[in-house]
C-alpha cells in the first residue's frame, strides 16, 4: 500500500497561512520521493485564497466548513481531523508549527497513538524512511530521529523550508459542511496586539538589550522596526527587569526566531539569548563592547554606542526607501 | 479539589551542551540542574488556585532520583505531596504522556498544570498529550487563568496575540510566562518541605514511536565582518544581504 500524506493547511481571518503553503510545498517534495499521494484539509468558516494552493503542487484539498470553525477550537479541530486522518488511511501528517499548530499535533499523536516530531527543521530521505532533524535546548544542539510508528505526524518550523514554486495545476476543493461543532474548548474572542508584528512571524527583528539602558529608549528600536517593518524583540533581561513584554522575549525562554534579518541593539548575546535567534539567516550585532559574544555571531557588526549609531541607521534606512 | 502539576527537573539555560561519548545523549557531567522554569508558573497558579479554593497540589514527575532534588523545590515553595515515577532510560513524549496520565487518574485531579515546555528537549506537547489521553480540555500557553465554578476561562498567547478560550473543567493549563509571578521558598517553606514526602514507584514504561538516532552541533556561525558606518551597514543589508 503507497503511503497517503495529509497535510493541515491553517487558516487565519479566512487566509491560509504562508507557513501552511510552506508545510504544504514541503509534503509535496517528500511525497514524490517516496511516491506517495498528498492531500490537504483545511478548517474554516471560508477562505479567500485558495487560489494560492496550486503554487504548492498540491491538488485535493478537503474544507470543512462551519462558522463555529472560525476560529481554532482544539476539541473541535482534533476530532474532526483525527476523524479525517482514520477515516482516510492517512500515514504522514505534516502541520506548521504555529501556535496552532504546537496545540494540535501533540493532540494528534495521542489521539491516533502514533509518533510525533515537533519543529522538525530538515527532512531527508535515506532508504525510504523520513529522517528528520530538530533543535533541541533552544538550537544549542540539534536530535535526529525517525519514527517507527504506522502514522507519523511531522511538525515543522515555519521559514525553514521555504516555498518550492510549482507550474499551477487544477485543484480540487472538497466542500464539507460540518453539522456538529464539538465545542467543549471554544475561542470566545481574539485579542490582538494593536499594529505590532509578532517576533515569531516577522521576517526582520529589531531586539534591545540591558545596553538600552532603560525603557524609555526604546522608541530608537520601535522606530528602526517601523522603518524596516520589522517587529520589536527583547532579551530577557529587559523582559525580567519589566521594560518589554514578554511576548517579546527572544531566547530559551521565550521565543525562538529565524528571521531573514535579525539586528541586536545593546545585546550582549547571552547563551540562552543566542540559542533563540542563531538560526536566524542575517545576523546584525551593535554594541559598545567589542569583545561582546554576539560578535562571534554576527554577519555584521558596529561596535559602537547605541544611541550614537540609531538614529543614523533610521536615517540611512529612509534614504534608501526614498 | 486535587491539583496536580507535572514538573521535570532540566539544565539551566546558562548551561553549554556537549554529546556524550555515546553520541546520542548529551552529556549531564557538570551541568547545573534546575526545576524547569516554565513549570514555577504551573506550580505557582496550582498554589493560588488551591488558596482560593481549597484542595491538594500534588507534584508528579517522571525521571531518575536527580528529579527529587526539583520536587523539593515545588514543596519548598507549598505544594503538599510529590510523586516519583522512577525511570532511567530513553521515553519519548507519549510513553512519559500515558505513564503520567495513568497516575493522573488514580489520583483523580480536577486540575492539572504543566509548564508549557521543558527547556531541555522543547517538544511543548505534554499539556496537549495529556488533555487527550485523559479527556480532559485545555488551554495551552496559557497567560491568564479564571476560575468560575466549573468554568474555566484562559487566554493564551498567539501570534500577534490572545485568544480567549472558555472551557471547563476537568482540565490541563499550560503555562507560559506572563500567568503570574511564582514565589521564592521561604525559610519555613524550605523546612516544611523536608517533612512532605515524595512517593517514588517504578515508572509504567509504554512503548516509543520513535527512534533517537544522535545529536549534532549545530554549524557554528563564523564571526563576520565589522562595519566602520551606518551608511556602509546599510549598504550591506540591502546590496550584499538582499534583506531590507
Amino acid at each position: 500500500m503507497s503511503n497517503k500524506f495529509l497535510v493541515i493547511l491553517e487558516q487565519r481571518n479566512g487566509y491560509i497561512k504562508k507557513s501552511s503553503l510552506e508545510a504544504a510545498s514541503v509534503s509535496v517534495k517528500i511525497a514524490n520521493q517516496l511516491n506517495a499521494g498528498v492531500q490537504a484539509i483545511v478548517l474554516g468558516d471560508k477562505v479567500e485564497n485558495f487560489d494560492l494552493i496550486p503554487l504548492t503542487g498540491i491538488s485535493e484539498v478537503t474544507f470543512y466548513y462551519n462558522k463555529e470553525l472560525s476560529e481554532y477550537s482544539s476539541s473541535a479541530y482534533t476530532s474532526l481531523i483525527t476523524k479525517h486522518i482514520t477515516d482516510n488511511n492517512f500515514s504522514e501528517i505534516f502541520i506548521s508549527n504555529t501556535a496552532l499548530g504546537k496545540d494540535l499535533a501533540p493532540r494528534l499523536a495521542a489521539k491516533l497513538d502514533c509518533g510525533l516530531v515537533m519543529d522538525c527543521t530538515t527532512l531527508e530521505i535515506v532508504d525510504n524512511t523520513i529522517i528528520a532533524t530538530r533543535p533541541i535546548f533552544a538550537g544549542k544542539m540539534l536530535m535526529k530521529q525517525k519514527l517507527t510508528s504506522a502514522v507519523k505526524v511531522y511538525n515543522l518550523r515555519p521559514n525553514a523550508f521555504g516555498i518550492i514554486e510549482k507550474e499551477p495545476s487544477v485543484v480540487n476543493i472538497d466542500k464539507v459542511e460540518v453539522a456538529d461543532v464539538c465545542l467543549s474548548t471554544k475561542t470566545v474572542e481574539v485579542k490582538k496586539n494593536e499594529g505590532k508584528l509578532d517576533v515569531a512571524e516577522a521576517d526582520i527583528i529589531v531586539s534591545g538589550g540591558r545596553g538600552m539602558k532603560g525603557p524609555e529608549n526604546f522608541n530608537l528600536i520601535e522606530n528602526l522596526a517601523n522603518e524596516l517593518n520589522a517587529a520589536v524583540g527583547a532579551s530577557r533581561a529587559v523582559v525580567d527587569a519589566g521594560w518589554r513584554p514578554h511576548a517579546e522575549q527572544v531566547g530559551q525562554t521565550g521565543k525562538t526566531v529565524s528571521p531573514n534579518l535579525y539586528i541586536a541593539v545593546g545585546i550582549s548575546g547571552a547563551i540562552q539569548h543566542v540559542a533563540g535567534m542563531r538560526s536566524s539567516k542575517y545576523i546584525v550585532a551593535i554594541n559598545k563592547d567589542k569583545d561582546a559574544p554576539i560578535f562571534q555571531i554576527a554577519d555584521y557588526g558596529i561596535v559602537a554606542d547605541a544611541f550614537e549609531v540609531l538614529p543614523s541607521i533610521i536615517e540611512e534606512v529612509k534614504k534608501i526607501k526614498q | 479539589m486535587k491539583i496536580v502539576v507535572c514538573v521535570s527537573h532540566v539544565p539551566d539555560t546558562a548551561s553549554k551542551i556537549n554529546i556524550a561519548g555515546d553520541g546520542k545523549s548529551y552529556d549531564k557531567n557538570g551541568l547545573t540542574f534546575v526545576l524547569n522554569p516554565y513549570d514555577e508558573f504551573a506550580i505557582e497558579e496550582a498554589l493560588k488556585t488551591k488558596e482560593k479554593f481549597g484542595g491538594e497540589v500534588i507534584l508528579l514527575s517522571l525521571g531518575d532520583s536527580l528529579f527529587t532534588e526539583s520536587l523539593r523545590k515545588g514543596l519548598a515553595m507549598g505544594a503538599d505531596s510529590a510523586i516519583l515515577l522512577k525511570s532511567n532510560i530513553y521515553q519519548d513524549s507519549l510513553s512519559v504522556a500515558k505513564a503520567l496520565a495513568n497516575e493522573i487518574k488514580n489520583i483523580g485531579a480536577e486540575i492539572v498544570f504543566v509548564g508549557k515546555q521543558s527547556v531541555d528537549f522543547d517538544n511543548q506537547v505534554m499539556g496537549q498529550m495529556l488533555a487527550e489521553l485523559l479527556s480532559y480540555n485545555s488551554v495551552t500557553v496559557a497567560v491568564s487563568l479564571t476560575i468560575e465554578g466549573n468554568k474555566i476561562i484562559s487566554e493564551r498567547e498567539i501570534e500577534g496575540g490572545k485568544e480567549v478560550v472558555e472551557t471547563s473543567l476537568p482540565v490541563v493549563i499550560s503555562a507560559q510566562k506572563g500567568l503570574n509571578e511564582p514565589r521564592y521558598p521561604n525559610l519555613k517553606g524550605i523546612m516544611a518541605a523536608k517533612k512532605k514526602t515524595i512517593e517514588e514507584k517504578d515508572a509504567v514504561v509504554f512503548d516509543n514511536y520513535s527512534e533517537f538516532l544522535g545529536l549534532v552541533r549545530p554549524t557554528s556561525k563564523s564571526a563576520g565582518k565589522l562595519v566602520d558606518s551606518p551608511a556602509e551597514l546599510v549598504r550591506l543589508l540591502r546590496e550584499e544581504a538582499k534583506v531590507i
